[in-house]
């Protein structure tokens, strides 16, 4: 059984769903690499910003 | 007699314009079936290898979670899940005949497996339809 950390499971989810959007939502390659960045940064970027959120409401 | 030849030939662009349309399809279906293959058949082979990968990956990383795969829904979230698992096309129906993924979710991970699995399949959803938008021009 494949036991991956949280933010492994975190990385990979933002990693497979930025590829698909990065392709599916523009139209030359340069704008989905961006795309998927950007995407990618948001995913990670938003799920760590808000467990710090959550780390100090709970303490 | 000789009107028959001709009504044969007012009849073609009609059908040629049926079958036409039955093809504009065939992407969005094969897509859907297969991850990427909507893609591959439009021969964009670098997206459509792209989105393969994602797509399987997703879902394999899924199953070695021990997500689960839904095979029917006694609630409305498991509906919901089902619909998503059904998104995959045949990596939904090999992983059933496979007996592959978890009949209940136990541990964490496992319950991250079964969003991935389900995600995978919307994903899928997206890639397919993209494939179709292709097709039609919608989308260069």
């Amino acid at each position: 059984m494949f036991r991956p950390s949280h933010f492994a499971a975190l990385v990979l989810f933002a990693l497979f769903a930025s590829v698909v959007f990065g392709i599916t939502q523009h139209e030359t390659p340069r704008r989905m690499l961006r795309y998927g960045i950007y995407c990618f940064v948001l995913f990670v970027g938003s799920a760590v910003a808000l467990s710090w959120a959550m780390y100090f409401i709970a303490r | 007699m000789a009107t028959a030849p001709n009504n044969n030939i007012a009849a073609r662009p009609g059908r040629e314009q049926e079958a036409r349309q039955v093809f504009v399809y065939l992407p969005l279906i094969a897509g859907w079936l297969v991850p990427g293959a909507g893609h591959f058949l439009l021969r964009k082979w670098g997206r459509g290898a792209l989105l393969s990968a994602s797509i399987v990956g997703m879902f394999a990383v899924g199953l070695a979670m021990q997500g689960k795969v839904y095979a029917s829904a006694h609630e409305v979230l498991d509906l919901l899940g089902l619909a998503g698992d059904l998104g995959n096309g045949l990596l939904y129906v090999v992983a059933q005949l496979l007996g592959l993924g978890a009949d209940q979710v136990r541990v964490t991970t496992a319950d991250y497996g079964t969003r991935f699995i389900v995600v995978a399949g919307l994903l899928n959803v997206i890639a397919a339809v993209d494939a179709h938008n292709l097709r039609t021009g919608r989308k260069s």
